[in-house]
């Protein structure tokens, strides 16, 4: 998964936590928990560049840290809160990245 | 947790790291989140039905409840507070004229809408009108896959109903809505039948623990699965269980085996979900409608977040519990000592094992409670209809 391009899914709302954050998908309705502040920054980064790959060494996560990352992305992308960015460029949403449905950022 | 959560359905609790376990999870949220993840809402005490397991006993409206201004509001509230989605019940709460108008405004705030309805009230046109609102969920409750079951419980022609409205969101094309079952001795053997039932709608099943709250109080006695039915329970959930929604509320059954139910294993009243009636009260969970578990009011100052984030009594449920009787039990860790609501009507202390304790324990702990002639707390919002007198024909 780390040569892949990814986002958040335009339909899934991210909500602080002290633990990570709570990502609700409001299309699935699946509630998942991202336990970890460092899962989030990367996630909320992902759209930022090409590759998972870059966004882990953007948000200076160790190497040695990222087959588990690689390990928490992939069950992310198997649930659908993340998707390809080349559907969220078809899609025409690529900017609406971590908002809720009336476009309010959460 | 009913969150249901899901609560309640409550959360399917994928892992968002590696790092951190699953135990490291509940035990922060145990502590409480600045927010429910998500709550029920029952939007009014009126009724078309007078099921024998109420949880709210509902049936009358009361003349208090939220007007529509005050229910925007609580919206208003909850979007500040960016709970994802609410869990709408009643009564029934499609009873309400503000109904789809309280609908449109949540989901206008981003507030996904999941409702549990009889069906009574989804003909062909809001069966279409439903079906063209995106971010809502529909739960129709049934509890027998045939109506001499169903209606024993739910009353007569209830079976009948619900399928109406199941058929008519069928063909509205609302998609995937939730058949909802509460799991009795009456209709555990037909967890199959059941799931084919949603299959065949192309619906999801969601099953739940019935509680001896509200109505229930009278009628759990007889209701409520047999010892040897919770283990049938837990290993139907284990076999068949993953597309299944439970709103995590057999936790108590995880001390059945090393396996554990997929799901938040822990109670989550007053931490994670909450429960707001008809007249913005707020209870710790939708199964303790109890001055006991009694929080405030959205009408009191400071709104539905003071409540939630400095109420006593949810400060104190987010501290520490203690294991009380189960301590010296090797099973604890797996069934947390189970459901308050469950113990709380039996009589057995909020420390004390749950009255389905499958290692055995709530029989006893129910025997002392009876023996020390402990009184039974009594629902305190009965909204049921009065009994109707039979008329007696005379002649003139």
């Amino acid at each position: 998964m780390l040569d892949s391009s990814l986002g958040l899914h335009p339909q899934v709302a991210l909500r602080p936590e002290p633990f990570g954050a709570l990502a609700y998908h409001f299309h699935t309705r699946k509630l998942v928990f991202l336990k970890h502040p460092d899962v989030v920054r990367v996630v909320r980064s992902l759209a930022d560049h090409a590759t998972v790959a870059d966004a882990l060494v953007a948000c200076e996560i160790d190497e040695r840290r990222w087959p588990s990352f690689d390990k928490a992305i992939t069950s992310l992308y198997e649930s659908d809160m993340l998707c390809e960015s080349t559907e969220l460029e078809a899609s025409g949403v690529a900017d609406t990245t971590a908002e809720s449905p009336t476009g309010t950022v959460r | 947790m009913t969150v249901t959560t899901t609560p309640a359905s409550t959360p399917d609790s994928t892992s968002g790291h590696p790092t951190a376990g699953p135990a490291t999870l509940v035990e922060q949220l145990k502590g409480g989140l600045d927010a429910p993840i998500c709550l029920t809402w029952e939007l009014t005490y009126a009724c078309n039905l007078e099921c024998v397991h109420c949880l709210s006993s509902s049936g009358r409206r009361d003349p208090r409840e939220l007007s529509t201004a005050e229910a925007k509001a609580v919206l208003d509230e909850l979007h500040d507070l960016q709970v994802f989605y609410i869990n709408i019940g009643g009564g029934e709460p499609m009873i309400r004229r503000d109904f789809f108008e309280l609908v449109d405004y949540s989901i206008a705030k981003g507030i996904g809408v999941k409702f549990s309805t009889n069906g009574a009230f989804i003909d062909a046109e809001k069966a279409r009108r439903l079906a063209a609102m995106d971010y809502l969920d529909i739960q129709i409750s049934l509890d027998g896959t045939d109506a001499v079951t169903n209606d024993a419980v739910r009353g007569e022609g209830s079976h009948a109903t619900a399928i109406q409205a199941m058929q008519h969101l069928r063909d509205a094309g609302f998609g995937e809505f939730k058949i909802s079952v509460v799991v009795t001795r009456h209709n555990v053997d037909q967890l199959d039948e059941f799931k084919a039932l949603a299959d065949e709608y192309g619906a999801q099943l969601r099953i739940t623990r019935l509680r001896p709250s509200g109505r229930g109080a009278d009628s759990w006695h007889d209701l409520h699965p047999t010892q040897a039915q919770q283990r049938q329970i837990y290993e139907w959930l284990l076999a068949k269980g993953d597309d299944v929604l439970t709103g995590d509320s057999f936790f108590h059954l995880n001390a059945l085996g090393e396996e554990p139910l997929p799901g938040l294993n822990m109670c989550g009243a007053g931490r994670v979900v909450c429960l707001i009636d008809p007249i913005g009260d707020v209870y710790a969970c939708p199964f303790v409608i109890h001055d006991e578990f009694k929080a405030g009011s959205v009408r009191d100052d400071g709104g539905f977040s003071k409540v939630w984030k400095q109420s006593d009594l949810f400060t104190e449920l987010r501290e520490p519990q203690s294991a009380g009787a189960c301590a010296s039990c090797g099973s604890y860790d797996a069934c947390q000592g189970g459901c308050m609501a469950a113990k709380f009507f039996v009589g057995i202390p909020l420390d004390g094992p749950d009255p389905e304790c499958v290692v055995g324990h709530g029989e006893q702990a129910m025997l002392a409670a009876s023996s020390a002639a402990v009184e039974l707390p009594r629902p305190m919002m009965d909204h049921s209809k009065p009994q109707r007198v039979p008329v007696t024909l005379t002649r003139r």
